[in-house]
């Protein structure tokens, strides 16, 4: 069992949990994820590894409250236990031999954006990072990035914090402004990352997107995470979830991810309810 | 007086009407009467043909002669000596190509239904006996087991059986491997599964579950800080293999390895689950193995209005176990044979809607011996469907291979292993199963499971 030891509201819809979980956070590496069930008759998520404590044996996930699984796990308090938790899967980060990149996250995908930033700083590698929320009262990690960062690009959809604008606006600007990257590393909404994706194709920067697609057991079984880069089948579980940006087919990957939308509303909404109908 | 009655006792079973819409059990298993009818039509011969068809050589006459007499729990004994798995073996071995294909009775009739007789054991002992099973001497040795699916188990439950320290590691949150995850409550439910495990477990095997080997913690660790003096590598099959034709990765497509997990190991087709999958009303399987059948199977007891088999070769050459394809045809699936997909198509929306195929015919055999399936020119037409579930192989798992040093694989992804001891080209690491095979049985596996821990038994 996996006892939740520390949690927190990063805002109203997104957050915080270190988990004890000693074999997991000794391997795990940014860029890795785990999968945890809540209970057991709990489906399998997939959560990105946001940063990990290999002295004290833990590990800290970030989450969004989408779906029946995430609403399950944010009424989970301090003291209770997950019921599985295992990892750390898929391939690390590529962190090595950079001097300068560019970390572009956007909305929750940050969350998994700073462990990556946080990597390179510690590398001595140069990093720019331009995040982005819908508004202010969504932002995540605004301090952790701020120090990490050589240079922070804050964006909003309504210009409550920072500038308005996409990241994309930020990111034209800083390449046009002579930036030299070698690499752009890109955290987020889908449509998010394939506009980033066409943008450094412009440009012709190296650049990698990190995929977050269904998963069931997460080890290279079930096939379930499948995309299309560079014109062949991947696993993001065991090639990945990192790709090559300009390879990804982004159009699928949207499609396949909304497959079990109605489902997962109505299991939410059971959810929602039952916790109003406790209280 | 043996019994000369030419036929097996009938197995009694679910109807096929009933059964197609549940996850129940579809054979129920012998009542003592028919039991001890059919033990009596076990000629013990001398020579037992019968043995020599067992991939772990269980002493099948021996066994019979003591369900005749009543002596069930002593039959049991002598089933464990062999296996690890009884009630399991009962259920899912091909006893037909094995033991009972040896079967002198065999000749002038049907063979001795030993698979049944096995079963009948097994759930004997499991419903009447609470004696936990005796406990072998330490010998103070440790061993490594990756995987709990049959060859993994078996190994575990031999080495256990001669004293070692045994770990199992697993992957997933419940142990089983493909008992679990692949094969379907109603062929082998999960219950006698745990059952099993639950018998090894009190052998003093250990079982870790939430253990990805190469990615938690490597073979290396293992041995070199962990202190095992040997692992067995049974992590089974891996990557489902897709057709490479267009819109395979269209909404309502999975790989059988997909469905199957969603079903099985994670219960979707319960409504506790909190894990979805598609309630599809029209469902292609591609592929003609015990997998196919299994995928088409569930989807019939998911709801389906109807579930297509969609297989390039005919009926003669499909792999799956006859009884199988029998079920599967009793319980309403359409087997459109000589038949091969060219396309998925899809709605506006991404969703599967149908899938283009064309009709084969056999041509010459090929290197394997089979006939192999031709092209028939403009026979090409649209199968509507919204869910398409393809059934056509796995390729080896790459975790462990990729992290670790001088394990030697073939071309197809497969463990390179010593015929007859499992030793893989790293010392003291051996392995079986689909790991080393491919796609296979559970005898198979349990087989390899049961070699690879003769030869560790054997190590210095």
């Amino acid at each position: 069992m996996f006892e939740i030891l520390e949690k927190r509201a990063l805002n109203p819809t997104v957050t915080l949990m270190r988990i004890a979980a000693p074999a997991v956070a000794r391997k795990a590496e940014p860029g890795q994820f785990i999968i945890l069930r809540t209970d057991e008759n709990g489906e399998r998520i997939p959560l990105t590894v946001a940063d990990y404590d290999r002295k004290t044996g833990s590990v800290t996930i970030i989450f969004q409250i989408v779906g029946a699984t995430t609403e399950r796990l944010n009424h989970m308090k301090v003291g209770d236990c997950l019921h599985d938790f295992v990892g750390p899967l898929g391939r690390a980060t590529n962190t090595a031999d950079k001097k300068k990149v560019c970390v572009v996250g956007g909305g929750v995908g940050c969350a998994i954006a700073y462990p990556v930033a946080k990597k390179f700083h510690e590398l001595g590698t140069t990093v720019h990072t331009v995040a982005g929320f819908r508004t202010k009262d969504l932002v995540i990690l605004e301090d952790e990035f701020a120090a990490v960062s050589d240079r922070f690009e804050r964006m909003s959809d309504d210009g409550s914090w920072g500038r308005q604008g996409l990241v994309t606006n930020a990111l034209r600007e800083l390449i046009e402004s002579g930036e030299q990257y070698d690499e752009v590393i890109t955290i987020g909404p889908l449509p998010m990352m394939k506009f980033v994706c066409k943008l450094t194709k412009e440009f012709n920067i190296p650049t990698v997107a990190s995929m977050n697609p269904i998963m069931i057991d997460g080890t290279g079984m079930c096939g379930g995470c499948r995309l299309t880069v560079g014109g062949e089948m991947k696993f993001a579980c065991v090639d990945g979830p990192e790709f090559d940006g300009h390879l990804i087919d982004f159009d699928e990957a949207i499609a396949r991810s909304s497959v079990y939308k109605p489902f997962e509303r109505a299991e939410h909404e059971k959810v929602c309810n039952l916790f109003r109908e406790v209280q | 007086m043996p019994n000369l009655s030419p036929k097996k006792n009938p197995m009694p079973s679910q109807d096929a009407k009933v059964r197609r819409r549940n996850f129940g059990e579809v054979a129920l298993g012998y009542t003592e009467q028919m039991a001890l009818d059919e033990a009596d039509r076990c000629l013990n011969c001398k020579n037992m043909p019968c043995v020599s068809g067992c991939p772990v050589g269980i002493q099948i006459p021996k066994f019979i002669q003591k369900v005749k007499v009543g002596e069930y729990e002593e039959a049991y004994r002598i089933i464990t000596e062999s296996s690890s798995l009884p009630a399991v073996c009962g259920r899912v071995c091909p006893q037909e190509t094995q033991c009972e294909g040896k079967c002198v009775r065999g000749i002038k009739g049907e063979p001795v239904g030993i698979g049944r007789l096995e079963r009948f054991v097994a759930d004997y002992h499991n419903e009447n006996s609470t004696e936990p099973p005796k406990k072998a001497e330490p010998n103070g040795r440790k061993v490594a087991i990756i995987g709990s699916g049959p060859a993994g188990l078996t190994c575990a439950g031999d080495l256990a059986k001669r004293g070692y320290d045994v770990t199992v590691f697993e992957a997933l949150h419940t142990a089983g491997g493909v008992l679990v995850y692949g094969i379907p409550e109603f062929r082998l439910p999960k219950a006698i599964v745990a059952r099993e495990i639950e018998t090894l477990k009190a052998l003093g095997v250990k079982i870790e579950v939430n253990t990805v080997i190469g990615k938690t913690v490597t073979i290396e660790e293992l041995m070199k800080e962990q202190g095992f003096e040997a692992v067995f590598i049974g992590s089974g099959a891996g990557l489902p293999r897709f057709m490479k034709i267009p819109g395979e990765n269209l909404k309502g497509v999975y790989s059988a390895n997909e469905f199957l997990t969603r079903v099985n190991l994670m219960k979707a087709y319960r409504d506790d689950s909190a894990t979805p999958i598609q309630k599809a009303k029209k469902v292609v399987v591609v592929g003609g193995g015990n997998v196919a059948m299994d995928a088409a199977r569930c989807a019939m007891r998911l709801g389906a209005e109807g579930v297509f088999i969609v297989y390039r070769r005919s009926l003669e050459e499909l792999p799956a176990r006859r009884e199988e394809v029998e079920h599967a045809q009793e319980e309403g699936i359409e087997f459109r044979l000589l038949t091969n997909p060219t396309e998925i198509l899809g709605d506006e929306n991404g969703f599967v809607r149908g899938m283009n195929c064309v009709k084969m015919e056999l041509g010459e055999p090929d290197a394997s011996g089979r006939r192999s399936p031709v092209e028939i020119p403009d026979s090409a037409f649209l199968l509507e469907c919204d869910c398409v579930i393809m059934a056509i192989g796995t390729s080896p798992n790459p975790l462990i291979k990729s992290t670790t040093k001088g394990l030697e694989v073939n071309k197809r992804g497969g463990i390179v292993v010593e015929e007859g001891t499992g030793k893989t080209t790293l010392d003291g690491v051996y392995a079986g199963g689909d790991a080393v095979t491919g796609a296979a049985t559970v005898i198979l596996a349990m087989g390899a499971g049961k070699t690879a821990a003769e030869a560790i038994a054997k190590m210095e």
